[in-house]
Formats: structure tokens, sequence, C-alpha cells
């Protein structure tokens, strides 16, 4: 017991220092790195208290496919020399106010929604519940998502679709003068579309571009 | 006392496991140049010790004793990190792996995607070495295994979905021990030929190496690292290859069964057999490199996203309703 103790403190400890690491450090690409690490050691959280399902979901989705991406932006884009660019520039910047009002914003509608939050209340009960032990974590996240959640499950779908086709929407550019292979057409050429038979008269030659 | 004596036996049992995948890992290096050599009608590596069997730990003690170099530019911490992450990667998998019914490391509820999550994250080894080189070729060739590998992750994923809706669990024990009367490459075989083709993008062998291309990017990611690092690289690549193979073995071709149920093949070991369908899919693995010439990119991702998702998608579809339609889900 006391070993599990000794490692929650470890993981938690290594959450909450990256966690600071990530707004904390000047090169962006390293704080992505310690966004990645935090994701890691909560995935690990999870797995402690038994919900293995999630964190290796969250191993999945977080690390194994959204921080790729987004390491992936930040290296493109050159953040951090921008960000210097912003501080260092002799004028007074103009994006440390509206900043700094957006997440005042923030701050008090997060304190509006968590003053008003009211627990069940045979919360505090419920706990002793016992736990049927018998069904894995996910067979039992499985019939209850897609039974009497069914209705939440699709909507988040929903959400994840809209989303999807408006970054679709937003980065495609059809440009002019591509080159693009169609197997289609590949596969259907014909030898009368790609072969000529000429007779060539002497010291005339033949036209080839038609 | 006694919590000691497990902790004890515990790495143990690790050190069991571990030094022989390294050791495979050596030999299947051999065995990779020795069948590529084999198809081109050449000899292969053949004069270090029998058969040149050696000839893989010459070359690591070679890479030993050769200079580090660090660029100068790079960012040293991340550099350094990237080989490590790839080899530890590569083989804190094997912790799941099956060898029989009783010789597994970690027996966990959620085997299948615990090696799933763990061949994610084998693409930060790459950008993180292409990163910190701050070098042209080792950036582009990030760039390109990133989009690679998360492309064809999304395909294999698709593709356990198919075996895990004819197991109804995520353990890996159950799910090899569903295929004793029928392995799965027989009802899921378009699954299968999915599955291989789209191991060979996510470990970045040929046709699907273009992050290493030589004839664009040098050696892509691993263009500036030298001596002990690169080979580290080279090591969890080919440890990466042999873990797919294992996966790819435990989903499709029943694991540690053996073939028949019948006297003369029920009584070889059954780690054997593992090893046997692992060898057997390595083997294809480095036929398929010397036979088949790169893709180009744009195919490559082509092949990916509007290929092989929407076929296996519409693949999982049909084999819920077949389940549903002849009663055979399991766990009712």
């Amino acid at each position: 017991m006391i070993a599990h103790a000794i490692v929650f403190y470890i993981f938690s400890l290594i959450a909450i220092v990256s966690a600071i690491m990530v707004t904390v450090s000047k090169n962006t690409v390293n704080s992505v790195f310690f966004l990645i690490l935090d994701f890691i050691s909560i995935s690990c959280l999870f797995i402690m208290i038994g919900a293995e399902f999630l964190g290796m979901i969250m191993l999945i989705v977080y690390v194994g496919a959204v921080a790729v991406l987004f390491l992936f932006v930040v290296m493109m884009l050159n953040v951090a020399q921008q960000k210097n660019e912003w501080f260092n520039s002799s004028g007074r910047s103009s994006h440390i106010p509206v900043g700094l009002l957006v997440s005042i914003i923030i701050f008090f509608e997060l304190i509006i929604v968590i003053g008003g939050w009211k627990y069940k209340p045979d919360l505090l009960d419920s706990i002793a519940i016992e736990i049927n032990t018998d069904l894995t974590n996910t067979q039992s996240l499985g019939s209850v998502i897609y039974t009497d959640y069914i209705h939440l499950f699709q909507l988040s779908g929903m959400v994840l679709l809209v989303a999807m086709i408006g970054a679709i929407v937003l980065t495609f550019r059809q440009r002019s003068g591509v080159k693009r292979q169609s197997y289609f057409k590949q596969i259907s050429r014909d030898r009368k579309d790609g072969i000529e038979l000429v007779d060539v008269e002497n010291n005339k030659g033949v036209k080839i571009d038609a | 006392m006694v919590e000691l004596i497990i902790f004890f036996e515990q790495i143990y049992r690790i050190l069991f496991l571990l030094i022989p995948v390294l050791v495979s890992v050596a030999m299947i290096v051999w065995l990779d140049r020795r069948v590529w050599a084999f198809v081109q009608k050449r000899r292969g590596p053949n004069v270090v010790g029998p058969f040149g069997l050696f000839q893989t730990l010459a070359d690591a003690l070679k890479y030993i004793f050769k200079e580090i170099i660090i660029p100068a530019s790079s960012n040293k911490v991340i550099f350094i990190l990237a080989p490590i992450v790839t080899m530890t990667l590569a083989l804190i998998a094997w912790a799941v792996i099956p060898f029989s019914e009783t010789f597994v490391l970690a027996d966990i509820n959620v085997g299948i995607l615990y090696l799933f999550a763990v061949s994610s994250l084998g693409v930060y080894g790459i950008i993180m070495g292409g990163w910190a080189s701050n070098s042209k070729y080792p950036f582009l060739g990030a760039i390109r295994s990133a989009a690679q590998m998360v492309s064809y992750e999304v395909s294999i994923g698709v593709i356990i979905i198919n075996v895990l809706l004819c197991v109804g669990s995520l353990n890996l024990s159950d799910i090899v021990l569903a295929q004793k009367d029928l392995w799965f490459v027989i009802p899921l075989f378009p699954m299968f030929i999915i599955f291989f083709i789209s191991a060979l993008a996510e470990t970045n062998r040929p046709p699907f190496d273009l992050p290493e291309a030589e004839a664009e990017l040098v050696a892509g990611y691993q263009t500036e690292y030298s001596g002990m690092m690169y080979a580290m690289f080279w090591l969890g690549e080919y440890a990466n290859i042999l873990l797919m193979c294992a996966m790819g073995s435990i989903l499709f071709l029943g694991g540690w069964l053996s073939p028949i149920d019948l006297f003369p093949f029920n009584v070889i070991p059954a780690p054997i057999w593992l090893i046997l369908k692992i060898l057997f899919l390595f083997i294809l693995f480095a036929l398929i490199k010397a036979i088949v010439p790169r893709y180009r990119y744009d195919q490559l991702m082509k092949l990916g996203w509007k290929i092989f998702l929407p076929f296996s998608l519409i693949y999982v579809v049909l084999t819920a309703s077949f389940l549903m339609y002849f009663d055979l889900l399991p766990g009712n």
C-alpha cells in the first residue's frame, strides 16, 4: 500500500511540475513536450485508480494523435521566434491587455459555474456502494455508453464531425495546374489512346502534340 | 521481505524476457539481410561466425567504438533523448505479449490497447530526433514519418476493432484463446492483408520507407546521428518490426496455438509456435523489402486514407452484422 502511495505521489508530482513547465518554458516545442509528459503521467494516474481503459484511450488519443499534430504545427510555425518579437519590440505590445481581459473573463466564468455547483445529496453514501468487480472496465463502460447515454454519445460524435468538416473546409484549397494521378484513367487507358502508328515521310517528320 | 522477493522475481522475469528479445533483434537483422541478399542472388553477410550469424554483434561493436557526434546547433537534451525513447518504447511493449497460457509478464485487461498505445507513441522518437537535429533533411523526414504513422495507425485501430468484435475482450490471452477453433486469418483475411501492409507503413519499412528515402532525404531523421545513438535507433526499429509481427500473429495467426491439435504438433511447446509465426511474418516483411519499389508520398497517403480506412470501416460493419445475424456475438 505504501508503494502504491509513493508511486501515486511521484506521478502527481510529475503531472503538476510538467503542467507548470508547459506555461513557463520559453521554447514552445519544449512546452509541447512537457504537455505530452503531463498527459502520460495523468494516464498513469488513471491506470492507478483502476480506470485502465480511460488511461489507455488517453494515451492513444491525446499523446498518440492530438499531441503529434500539435507538435507538428508548433515545429512548423516557429512560434518561439514570433513571441520574442512580440515581447521585445520597441512599441508597447497590444496583445497583453487583450489577453488579460480574456483570461479575467474566463476566470470569472469559471467561478460562476463552479460556485453554483451542487452535488447530489446522497453522493457521500454512494461511495460505499459496492463495485461490480466481475465486469472489466471496458465492458461496463460499453454497456452504459451504448444504452443509457446513446444520445450524448451520438451528439459528441456529431460535434466531432462538424469540427472535422470545418477543418477540411478551412484548409482545402484546389490549386490549378497540379497534375494528379487518377487510377481509373490509367487503368482504363486503351491501346488506341496511347499508341498511334504513322507512316513518316522522309525529311518531313510528324507533328506529335495533338 | 516477501515484497522484496517478489520484486526481485519480477526483475528476473523481465530480464528473462528482455535478453532473448534483444538477442533475437540482432539475429533478425542478420536474417533480414540474408533474405534480402537471397532474393537479389547475393550471398549476404556470411563471414563473421557460422553463416555470418555474428555479423550484427560485430556491427554493434563497431557502433559502440565510434564517436558520438552531437551537432553544435542541435537541442542537445532532446537529441539524446530521441533514440532512448525509440528503444524504450520498442522494448516495453513486449511486457504484454503472451508466449503461452502461463508465460506472460503482465496479463492486463486492456493488453491490445496497450500495444496500440505504445506503437502509436513510437512516432515521438522520430519527431524528436528529426526536430532536435536542427537540420533540413532530418526535419523533413520526421514530418513525413509523423504524417505517415498517424495515418496508418487509424486503419490499424479499425482492424483491431474487427478482431475485438469476434473476441469480446481486450485481453491478449483471450484473443488467442478465441482462435482455438478457427484462426482469425480465415474469416478476416482481407483485414490480415491490410494489417500487414499498415504494419509495413507503421514501422517505416520498404515500400513505405519514405522518412528515410535515401535518394531524397539522405537518411531522414537519422542523418545527424552517429555511433551508439544511431545503433539504438536501428535496434529500436527492428524491435518494433518484431513487435508488429508478434501483434499480427496474435491477432490473426492464433498466437501460441498450434495449427492443428494433433499429436506431433501439440507436443511442441507453445512459445515455439509463436516464434515460428513471428519468423514467418518477418520473412514476409524481408521479402517485401527486396521485391517492391518505394511508394510515392501522395500514393502512400491516398492508400492509407482513401482505400484502407473506408475498406476496413466497411468490414467492421460487415463483421458486426454477420455476428449479429448468426447470433455469434461473444459475451452473451
